[in-house]
């Protein structure tokens, strides 16, 4: 048989291939290139290899001190975070109503948080938790309690913490909600006649049916903890001292304070490249449980 | 294990103001005697389904009371009505093996645990599950997932019934066979009240001892596979049981005779008085009408069509404008256009209303 050929199909991929070159490609390649190079001013550029790179993963060296620790930080603030939220985020799902108005009113409240920008969300717990003004330092003060973000570095991961529990424990409690409702009625009729107790119901049917959701749920919150920036850098600007630099505020300050585009280009990469493979050990891990091919029964 | 009475049951969706008409289960009063098998036959929306879920306390009657064993259990809660429930698309718990799906009933009662695994064991014996005991549940097929359910509700050995909805509806068809055998099989085996929800005639004829058809939220006839066969006490019942269903057609009935467009048919009873106003029509099943050569003495009906199912061929006909079904007897060769109908005098029933009215004889 005779293939047609027609290069001009080449034509009508050429919009794409262009949009993804410069949004996508181009920008990689650019940071892929800093990466190998030191900067200087007057753009002069000067090679070093893999320089950079040598020295992140050294705690050393002054990057790659900086780099670690901060690495170091910001899991500790990701694991925090989604031992708190996950769980949060069901509990709240399981005692929202089923059916009513009531529905309704529960999903505008859960998505209000969702929905305020997050520098928004800084500015409000910032002002919040200040001793002087705010409501929740204040009152706390005023209970007896010596609390200070600012000062007190305890004060400042709590702070942190707290306000993205408040952030985002709503998209957790939603995404869980949605895969309550999917159970169908009669899983709850026969655990009914099966005379199951309310944690059993919990554990033999709720969990497993909110297990593909619940990973959603924790890859989109990891993935958005671990490159947390604007909250903590509007609150605490990173302080007490490093306290709550996460890695997201030292690229930036590398990037943009000191103007070193090849550490941070070096940095960067590294950053993209934790995010890709702790995503892909997640998803790996939780889709294959419980994901080998059904069985056929013979001889019945 | 109980007797289950119904003592004027009704369910209304539409609360308990709604006129009665709209209910979806009319009030009914009927007694369910220990160890039957029991079927609940009808079309979609025949309120059976509300009805076995108004026995399982899915659902709460709007009137009316439920006994198990002359015991008022109406108020209570499923947990606490000691019944056994499977439903039309399988429930697994997906996170437990087979066994653990087929224990998991009897586990949240506290039995003992040998006791659950004898108990786990006869029954996976039963449904040729026991291959699959450690095998987790969710990697199974359809049809073998639906035999867990069904194994759920039959584990527990003490309860007062086990009611089927539709439970063969996601079995291919080959299979259903097997499991229809397989559960009347259990039924004898184990000695529990059976009751099934189904809209397949052969389904509940071939599993239960009595069949309860039911129509637009009534019971319009509970009684063996033979008497709803035999002795239809509705014209609905006669037209849904048998296939091809009752031939239904209107008739002016007097004294032992019965005319159809003015041709008389020889009746085995004497109907004296019928309801006044009443619309009165015979039934009568094509097996019990053959068809003949025209002839003077006979209703004359215009063919439409031959079925021939194999075993037996039956031939539609028309009598005017009303559409007959009637037996072709062995050898015979059928005209083109038009036969004569022989009637079967003893299994003609007169109905006014729709209902059967009895004669004298």
């Amino acid at each position: 048989m005779d293939k047609t050929i027609n290069q001009k199909a080449w034509f009508l991929v050429l919009p794409v291939f262009l949009v993804v070159a410069f949004s996508a490609i181009l920008p990689l390649m650019t940071v892929v290139n800093y990466s190998m190079q030191d900067t200087f001013g007057n753009n002069q550029f000067f090679w070093n290899g893999v320089g950079w790179f040598k020295e992140l993963l050294d705690p050393s060296t002054d990057l790659g001190g900086r780099f670690l620790a901060s690495l170091g930080r910001n899991l500790l603030f990701s694991a925090i975070i989604l031992a708190i939220e996950v769980p949060l985020g069901i509990v709240v799902a399981l005692s929202m109503p089923r059916e009513g108005w009531t529905v309704a009113v529960c999903l505008v409240i859960l998505a209000l948080p969702l929905l305020i920008p997050w520098n928004v969300v800084g500015t409000i717990w910032q002002i919040f938790g200040r001793p002087d003004i705010g409501l929740l330092g204040y009152t706390l003060n005023g209970l007896g309690f010596d609390y200070n973000y600012v000062s007190n570095e305890f004060d400042a991961w709590a702070t942190v913490i707290v306000m993205d529990v408040w952030h985002w424990t709503s998209l957790v409690a939603l995404l869980c909600y949605a895969g309550l409702k999917s159970i169908p009625d009669a899983y709850y009729q026969a655990a009914q006649i099966d005379g199951a107790s309310r944690w059993a119901v919990f554990k033999a049917i709720q969990l497993p049916k909110m297990n593909r959701v619940l990973l959603i749920a924790v890859l989109l919150r990891f993935m958005d903890s671990f490159m947390i920036y604007t909250e903590p850098f509007v609150v605490t600007g990173g302080g007490p001292g490093n306290s709550t630099t996460f890695v997201s505020i030292e690229l930036v300050k590398i990037a943009l304070g000191q103007f070193d585009l090849g550490k941070a280009a070096a940095l960067s990469l590294v950053y993209n490249l934790i995010i890709l493979i702790v995503c892909w050990i997640f998803y790996t891990v939780m889709t294959n449980a419980g994901a080998e091919r059904p069985v056929k029964p013979g001889g019945a | 294990m109980a007797r289950i009475d119904l003592v004027d049951l009704a369910h209304s969706y539409g609360g308990n103001d709604a006129p009665v008409e709209s209910f979806a289960l009319k009030p009914v009063t009927m007694t369910w005697r220990q160890g039957g098998a029991y079927a609940l036959l009808g079309p979609s929306g025949c309120g059976k389904t509300t009805l076995l879920n108004l026995i399982s306390g899915i659902v709460t009657p709007s009137r009316g009371k439920i006994l198990f064993d002359g015991a008022d259990i109406t108020p209570l809660s499923t947990q606490k009505r000691n019944i056994a429930q499977v439903f039309q698309f399988p429930v697994i718990y997906d996170t437990m093996t087979v066994g653990q799906n087929l224990a998991f009933p009897l586990k949240n009662r506290g039995v003992p645990k040998d006791e659950i695994d004898a108990r786990v064991r006869q029954i996976a014996d039963l449904l040729d599950l026991t291959f699959y005991l450690d095998r987790k549940a969710t990697r199974l097929t359809a049809d073998a997932k639906q035999k867990i359910s069904l194994g759920r509700g039959l584990v527990r050995s003490d309860v007062a019934a086990v009611l089927f909805d539709e439970p063969l509806t996601v079995i291919d068809p080959e299979l259903k066979w097997q499991l229809r055998s397989k559960l009347k099989a259990l039924h004898r085996e184990l000695d529990l009240t059976m009751i099934y929800v189904t809209h397949d005639q052969t389904e509940a004829l071939t599993f239960a001892d009595t069949v309860v058809v039911m129509h637009d939220g009534r019971v319009v006839q509970s009684g063996t596979p033979a008497e709803l066969f035999d002795k239809p006490e509705h014209t609905f019942v006669g037209y849904f049981i048998g296939s091809p269903g009752m031939n239904i057609v209107p008739a002016v009935v007097s004294g032992h005779e019965a005319r159809i467009d003015g041709h008389v048919i020889g009746l085995h009873r004497n109907y004296g008085v019928l309801p006044a106003g009443a619309r009165i029509e015979i039934g009568v099943r094509p097996e019990f009408v053959n068809v003949a050569a025209p002839a003077s003495g006979l209703l004359s009906a215009t063919i439409e069509r031959i079925d021939d199912l194999g075993r037996v061929r039956f031939a539609r006909v028309r009598i005017g404008d009303a559409k007959f079904a009637a037996r072709v007897p062995p050898g015979f060769s059928v005209p083109d256009n038009s036969v004569g109908l022989v009637f079967d005098p003893a299994h003609v029933h007169v109905y006014a209303d729709s209902r059967l009215v009895e004669g004298v004889a």
